[in-house]
């Protein structure tokens, strides 16, 4: 992620506070808080100082978090199968210790969710859209790592939110046992802990239109298990008032010009969540050298942007400049070199003659791979290829265009058409491409794409462990699909050691 | 023939003069959040021409169609209700205008009515913001009216003699102002009591004795068996106090619960109220109409209680609703099991003419009898149960309910269709109540003369109201002591909180 950065990149000098309330309240404390508790429901802003950089980075692990768990929403992945499928992502990008574990980060991961949080809660609260997706996407994070919370941890947590519930003691458990246990359906459950509380009923319409609590003049008795959904209730309600909040005073923040373009490109990021390029996670290996003659050979793991450029490239004998920019970025990703690249686009523009290509063309090529133009962009080795979230977010293509993400920018009739051409005949799958195209989820329709078409592969990667966890979870980023691809066609290579890659196939050997 | 018109005939015309429109109002979209699709269909229907050409006929429909809540009035035109508009020549009608203006000016009790609406002797904007609607006598509706005091309502109503009116909610400002406001928002409703609507209509499935818009004693246990169920739920559960029934005036209860509590809910908790109460599922077409978790909730268990006795008497005896063979196919249905219903069947066409208490003894007859049912003996106790409560449990219209802005009729206006009064229901004689006792106007008109008739008027002296010679008087009287409770509590919330200054908690 950011982490990669180079490192002369970044500028001590710029500092940001992240705090929303400054200009409010004069008086304000700026200190480090005190974070007693795994869980936060966010009540406060942050008051600390933080760097530009911490103020982007965390925002954007955040979002990663927040993007691949409404991809689990989106794929109906069971509450089990999402916090098994999150575990690792959280670990990468937002780990937080119970209190047992005696970490010794635990202050330090504690506050880097509380300020990721609001600095999330800051750049989605500019529309009502936004406001509800993020709140939707927070509560179910706070659900889940909720779940997870060490027990004793939880009734801590709970008991520190002075929610008013009052336990029933054990003489009110005696008195009123059987209807405690009628009402709550407290029978079903053989093992569960065995506890109410009680709260004013108002507290819990939902529970009472249900039947599902015991009603005592007023005061509803609820179960102790349904405690959870109340926090996370809760926590939803005072987190969407809390948005309406940051919204109005959003204005303010625009005064500050140093964070409104990070705020502006985190939000815009929510379409994908945005992956940074770097060569060890896209490239395939040393082993496995791509040059220009293969390129035609293994279009086939190439996301449909990257075949749909393909095609039109071999098609008209020619791609106009965003495309054969995504293409050539893209190329350099999957480790074709330059020598290699140039090669490549010299023979496919085969209509056009030498002096014109090196005169329009060349240039471009050796741009993007840093070969020339200024200090920086050679220090930088070129650009950077394309993500998911760049695609999808930059202008439509106009006429005689190629570039983009066809999932967004073909017609569902057309874009069904392209993936028949390029193989994938899956009517069930078809169908809910359209669908998920039609809820503008491209990214998802992509992933849907690739696991379907790798199902075998993909589960005997899973069966047999061959691959950690975050090498599963969902793409967001064309080489990391094309990488992917690759690796699941030649499995046993990979295995045998026939080509060498980073981990797993040694994992899997021992 | 006496008459009880008050000496120095009609009021003068004063500043009430109405400035509110009817259709103005109902086109005042804005403001009229209460009207749903089904009330102005409803209304559709209430306005049609009435093929019926006796006056009580052409009430009959009055309580299930346009019935207590014309809370839109969209659809209502001036050209229709003339149609409604009674031709009757005689003069002594419920609706006659001169009669309704003597019950307004002599015996409707304002003043407990502004105390229950107000939670105080002193004017209060829990009065003042009040919305009232009325029904006048050519059937216009007029919503949004408020009043400063009981003497302004009073006015109002002598002057305007309305058939009816209604009580919304109170709102944030005075319902008068509502179209001076920039905002829309800034009108909207704050607080009404939480009603409820029991309504006979929705027994006629299983009523056998009458139908339409008939009742008798026999029926009305149906609404005695909800108002003991439902009232037992809200004081016990809910823990309100001051719960007011009322007879609607033909064959159906409201409740109104004043509680500050239950005034200040939102819809949602209404709702959740209203669902919690709601047991019965389905129309007359569909399934079992229960279908609950066991063990059964404490309040079902309760209700089952309560409701035990009535099915026995006033069920299986008085209603008989599986005497005929049509009738007990219901039963066998909801009975489920295939062995046991196929012999019951048999038993049955072998013996015509059983009665649906011997029908429901032959169950436990049969299934004991061995093999004969795949049905445990646990399930058909629950099956049993079930059955039980569908006959018995109280069917609430729960729409009702669920809006803080739906209105409904006034306490002690007079039914049109019956000229009976709508007078509370003492909750602890409830089994005693029989709404054909209830007084009429007409019968009330006719009290006042007979007492001053007699002569008695001097020895109880001059201080003395016109309802107290009447058979109005216990049941103001039963009213005015729910008021005086439910304002002393009101007060002494108040006064404590004042008391205890700021360090109080709420
Ligand atoms: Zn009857």
């Amino acid at each position: 992620m950011l982490a990669t950065r180079p490192a002369a990149r970044i500028d001590a000098k710029r500092r940001a506070t992240v705090d929303p309330r400054k200009r409010q309240f004069a008086k304000a404390q700026y200190q480090e808080q005190d974070y007693n508790f795994r869980m936060n429901f966010y009540a406060i802003p942050p008051t600390g100082d933080i760097s530009l950089e911490q103020f982007e980075e965390w925002g954007i692990a955040r979002l990663k978090v927040l993007a691949e768990l409404e991809a689990c929403q989106f794929r109906n992945r069971s509450p089990e199968e999402t916090a098994e499928y999150m575990r690792p992502i959280l670990q990468k990008n937002l780990p937080l210790s119970a209190n047992s574990s005696r970490s010794g980060s635990l202050a330090e991961e504690r506050k880097r969710d509380h300020y990721s949080h609001w600095t999330l809660r800051l750049a989605f609260s500019a529309t009502e859209d936004l406001r509800k997706r993020f709140a939707r996407l927070e509560t179910m994070l706070f659900r889940l790592r909720l779940a997870q919370d060490d027990g004793r941890e939880r009734r801590e947590f709970i008991e520190s939110l002075n929610m008013d519930w009052e336990t029933v003691g054990e003489e009110e458990k005696a008195m009123f046992g059987e209807e405690l246990r009628a009402a709550t359906g407290a029978w079903r459950a053989k093992g569960e802990e065995e506890g109410w509380f009680k709260v004013d009923w108002e507290r819990v319409p939902e529970l009472v239109e249900q039947r599902r609590v015991l009603l005592k003049k007023g005061k509803a008795y609820v179960h102790i298990r349904e405690q959870t959904s109340m926090v996370v209730g809760e926590f939803s309600r005072q987190l969407e008032a809390g948005l309406e909040l940051s919204a109005r005073a959003l204005p303010r923040m625009d005064e500050d010009n140093r964070l409104s373009p990070i705020l502006h490109h985190l939000s815009k990021s929510f379409t994908a969540p945005d992956t940074a390029y770097s060569q060890d996670a896209s490239s395939i290996t040393d082993s496995t050298q791509v040059n220009a003659a293969m390129i035609d050979s293994v279009v086939k793991h190439f996301p449909l942007c990257m075949q749909n450029l393909h095609r039109e490239l071999r098609k008209n004998s020619h791609l106009k400049h965003f495309g054969r920019l995504q293409y050539t970025l893209f190329l350099k990703g999957i480790g074709l070199d330059l020598n290699n690249c140039i090669e490549f686009w010299r023979r496919s523009f085969k209509l056009i003659d030498e002096s014109k290509f090196n005169k329009e063309y060349l240039y471009n090529i050796r741009h993007a791979y840093g070969d020339v133009g200024g200090d920086a962009n050679k220090r930088g080795r070129g650009y950077t290829p394309y993500s998911c979230q760049k695609l999808l977010t930059e202008a439509l293509p106009s006429a005689g265009q190629s570039h983009g993400c066809p999932y967004r920018t073909f017609s569902p009739d057309n874009l069904i058409a392209l993936l028949q051409a390029t193989g994938v005949n899956d009517r069930e799958l078809l169908k809910t491409v359209r669908e998920t195209v039609g809820k503008q989820r491209y990214h998802i329709a992509c992933n849907l794409v690739f696991e379907t078409q790798h199902k075998a592969d993909l589960k005997k990667v899973k069966e047999q462990n061959l691959w950690p966890a975050s090498e599963l979870d969902t793409i967001l980023h064309p080489n990391t699909y094309f990488k992917r691809s690759f690796q699941l066609a030649n499995l046993n290579k990979f295995q045998n050691g026939d080509i060498g890659i980073d981990g797993p196939s040694q994992e899997a050997s021992q | 023939m006496p008459h009880a018109t008050t000496p120095g005939s009609s009021p003068p015309i004063e500043d009430t003069v109405m400035s509110e429109a009817p259709i103005a109002d109902a086109n005042d979209a804005a403001n009229d959040t209460t009207g749903t699709v089904e009330d102005q269909e409803d209304d559709v229907s209430a306005v049609q021409p009435p093929a019926k050409t006796s006056l009580e006929d052409m009430f009959d429909d009055d309580d299930e169609e346009d019935g207590e809540f014309s809370s839109s009035a969209q659809t209502r035109t001036a050209d229709s209700s003339q149609e409604a508009k009674p031709t009757s020549n005689s003069s002594s009608k419920a609706t006659d205008p001169e009669v309704m203006r003597v019950f307004y000016q002599r015996l409707f009790p304002f003043r407990y009515l502004f105390q229950w609406l107000n939670h105080s002797p002193t004017p209060t904007t829990d009065f003042s913001n009040r919305e009232f609607a009325f029904v006048l006598p050519n059937d216009a509706y007029i919503r949004y009216q408020s009043f400063v005091s009981a003497d302004q309502l009073r006015k109002q109503c002598v002057q305007l003699t309305p058939t009816r009116f209604e009580i919304g909610p109170e709102y944030s400002t005075n319902p008068r102002d509502r179209k001076t406001l920039r905002k829309a928002s800034a009108f909207r409703p704050v607080a009404k009591e939480l009603v409820f609507d029991i309504d006979m209509t929705d027994y006629d499935e299983i009523r056998t004795c009458c139908s339409g818009a008939s009742i008798c004693q026999k029926c009305w246990t149906f609404i005695t068996m909800a108002i003991k169920v439902v009232d037992a739920a809200l004081r016990e559960d809910f823990g309100f106090k001051h719960i007011l029934w009322v007879y609607s005036g033909r064959r159906g209860a409201h409740a109104w619960i004043s509680d500050k509590r239950a005034r200040q809910m939102d819809d949602q908790k209404r709702k959740s109220i209203a669902g919690y109460l709601e047991l019965l599922r389905g129309g007359d077409k569909g399934g079992k109409k229960v279908n609950v978790k066991r063990p059964l909730h404490p309040h079902l268990e309760r209700s089952l209680n309560i409701l035990n006795p009535h099915f026995q008497a006033d069920v299986l005896i008085d209603q008989d609703p599986w005497a005929e063979p049509a009738k007990s196919e219901r039963l066998l249905q909801l009975l489920g099991d295939k062995t046991l219903t196929a012999a019951l069947q048999k038993k049955w066409d072998a013996s015509p003419h059983r009665s649906s208490a011997q029908k429901w003894s032959d169950i436990d007859t049969l299934a004991s009898a061995g093999s004969l049912s795949t049905l445990t003996p646990k399930t058909l106790v629950e099956v049993k149960q079930d059955i039980r409560l569908e006959y018995t449990y109280p069917r609430l219209d729960a729409e009702v309910s669920k809006k803080l802005n739906h209105l409904l009729k006034s306490p002690f206006v007079v039914h049109p269709g019956t000229g009976r009064v709508c007078v509370p229901i003492d909750v602890r004689r409830v089994e005693d109540f029989e709404p054909e006792s209830v007084p009429t106007i007409q019968q009330l008109l006719k009290e006042i003369d007979a007492y001053e008739g007699d002569g008695r008027e001097d020895e109880a002296g001059e201080k003395m109201q016109d309802w107290e010679k009447t058979s109005l008087k216990p049941y103001v009287e039963y009213f005015r002591t729910h008021v005086n409770t439910l304002m002393k509590d009101e007060m002494g919330a108040k006064r404590a909180r004042a008391e205890e200054g700021e360090s109080m908690d709420f």
